[in-house]
């Protein structure tokens, strides 16, 4: 079996939403039915075989080729092994709410890019939108819930927004209030944006250096503690591009002392 | 039948004889091997005898910083006990006296297994609300405020119930300088055995016993068969030579790691031979109707 290619045949005419190109929504259909599908976002309703050409037949391995920032939702909601290539730009909602599997788009994303995921790997090779493993709509209760995120670039703004479990990396930096009102997990990068940690109840941010912080984080001290080796491990084994993220000694903040405080930013110190 | 020996020193054709047990194992760490090793040394103390102790346990080897989770130097320690609820109770107990208390010291797991005994699922409580759940790939850690920063400790340990304890050697010589020396070479050959601990003092037991007492409260007494000072009882298993006896147990989580370290052991006495005072290999049972696992001397010549 290879590799199912979509490959698109020109610039979207509107936003098109991808979430059913996925193993389990492809499941059983052939050719013609898949080609039947529409992705379209408007009462135009263009279809799969109307914008891509499709080769290939193993659902289990989806690749996009000729990237679009209006390629919305492409993986939403993955689960199990599946692995899916995007070559160039995906929209937004690129692996929102994905429970397993792999995504990886060589290019950038839009916002919320693995927004309320709970498993499995997203890979970004440009920069990625706001929101990124944050809340997938208004209102969610949790972001990022579990899984991996990596984004080789920079996020907008609010990543890892309720964020309550596993690893988001942005390796170049973030926007402003990462992991804002984060009540658990992981987020990495060499630079925050300002006010890093907003309303945030739990949860870890360590970086290489910050923008502005806010007045409710309250430095707790500098350590090597045995975690951060642990974790640099664990990075260095997961992700390894960013294995010299995490700082040997770091400064502790701890807040946001606005909400519950059981947060903390740990800065490289010398 | 010819009598068996090594290296001119006699070796009885007898067995020991070994029990099943259920074994656990961590992993402690610290800024330097010394405080690692305090820690390993504290939690593994008073625990040479399951059954006053309430686990054998002991130090199976140094580990480099590249084994360790956390990069930092460390020491794995075993531990047997009888069953996994046993095990449980001496981990928080011994873990929270003895390494969360040692300054600069994460725990980690020491052992693989499907069943798990809880470690940090309990020592976190010790936080009092304050501490950090982390989970890093599959694994589950928790981060306890302390005084010196924070006590890193894994959520839980793997269990082995195929683990087995009671391998044993006892070493029969002229004087109890050259047994002394002689039981030291066999501690240190017998420890570079991986998976393998000697829980007694130094790896070694001077006071071997017998099942049961003539004083009805007393489970086990001093084994009058090897006492050198009780020769003249009928039932002695002493010649005139013998004044000195010294005991290795080793507790091991295979047959086959227990075997190779009271091989190791037997061989590093035997290399005394009689010119240095080593005169005879034995080694303790109990008929053979006790232990399922007999480890025979003779197969390790």
């Amino acid at each position: 079996m290879a590799a199912l290619v979509f490959r698109l045949r020109a610039a979207p005419p509107e936003r098109l939403d991808l979430s059913a190109l996925t193993p389990a929504g492809l499941v059983g259909l052939d050719r013609a039915a898949i080609a039947a599908l529409v992705v379209g976002t408007t009462k135009h309703a263009p279809t799969v075989g109307d914008l891509f050409e499709v080769s290939g037949d193993d659902p289990g391995e989806i690749v996009f080729e000729g990237g679009s920032d209006r390629l919305d939702r492409i993986g939403a909601g993955l689960t199990g092994s599946a692995r899916i290539t995007v070559v160039g730009d995906a929209g937004l909602d690129v692996g929102a709410g994905m429970k397993g599997g792999a995504i990886r788009v060589t290019g950038s994303a839009l916002h919320r890019a693995g927004a309320g995921m709970t498993g499995g790997l997203l890979t970004i090779g440009g920069d990625a939108g706001d929101f990124t493993g944050g809340t997938a709509a208004s209102g969610a209760m949790a972001g990022q819930a579990g899984g991996i995120i990596v984004v080789s670039g920079r996020v907008g703004d609010r990543a890892g927004d309720r964020m309550r479990r596993g690893l988001l990396v942005a390796i170049a930096g973030t926007g402003a209030h990462a992991g804002a009102r984060m009540s658990g997990g992981t987020i990495v990068t060499a630079e925050l944006g300002a006010e890093p940690g907003t309303l945030m109840k739990r949860g870890t941010l360590v970086a290489g250096r910050h923008g502005d912080l806010g007045p409710t984080f309250v430095p707790a001290g500098r350590y090597e503690l045995p975690f951060l080796r642990l974790l640099a491990r664990h990075i260095a084994t997961t992700v390894p591009v960013a294995a010299g993220l995490i700082p040997e000694r770091a400064l502790r903040w701890r807040g946001d002392m606005a909400a519950l405080g059981k947060g903390e930013i740990l800065v490289a110190a010398g | 039948m010819q009598p068996l020996s090594l290296n001119g020193v006699t070796i009885d054709d007898s067995f020991a004889e070994a029990f099943d047990m259920a074994a656990t194992g961590l992993v402690i760490t610290a800024p330097t091997a010394r405080w690692a090793e305090i820690a390993a040394r504290t939690m593994t103390g008073f625990a040479t005898s399951v059954i006053a102790c309430g686990v054998e346990a002991g130090i199976d080897r140094e580990l480099s910083p590249d084994e360790t989770p956390d990069g930092r130097p460390g020491f794995r320690v075993l531990m047997f006990g009888f069953d996994g609820k046993g095990l449980e109770m001496q981990i928080q107990n011994r873990v929270g006296q003895c390494v969360l208390t040692s300054p600069g010291s994460a725990c980690f797991a020491g052992l693989d297994g499907t069943k798990k005994l809880k470690l940090g699922a309990t020592l976190r409580f010790f936080g009092d609300g304050n501490q950090i759940s982390k989970r890093l790939g599959g694994t589950h850690y928790w981060r306890v405020p302390v005084m010196d920063g924070e006590f890193l400790v894994e959520h839980s340990t793997g269990l082995s119930e195929s683990a087995i304890g009671g391998g044993n050697l006892l070493i029969l010589g002229r004087s109890h300088a050259e047994v002394l020396e002689a039981s030291e070479a066999a501690v240190a050959a017998a420890s570079t055995v991986a998976d393998v601990i000697l829980p007694f003092p130094g790896g070694i037991v001077r006071s071997g016993s017998k099942v049961g007492s003539k004083y009805k409260a007393l489970i086990a007494s001093t084994n009058n068969a090897f006492c050198p000072v009780l020769r003249g009882d009928p039932g002695s298993e002493l010649d005139a030579e013998t004044d000195c006896v010294m005991e290795l147990v080793m507790d091991g989580l295979s047959f086959e790691a227990i075997r190779e370290s009271m091989r190791r052991g037997l061989h590093a006495a035997c290399a005394f031979g009689p010119e240095h005072g080593i005169l005879r290999i034995s080694a303790g049972n109990y008929g053979g109707n006790l232990g399922r696992h007999h480890f025979k001397l003779r197969d390790l010549i």
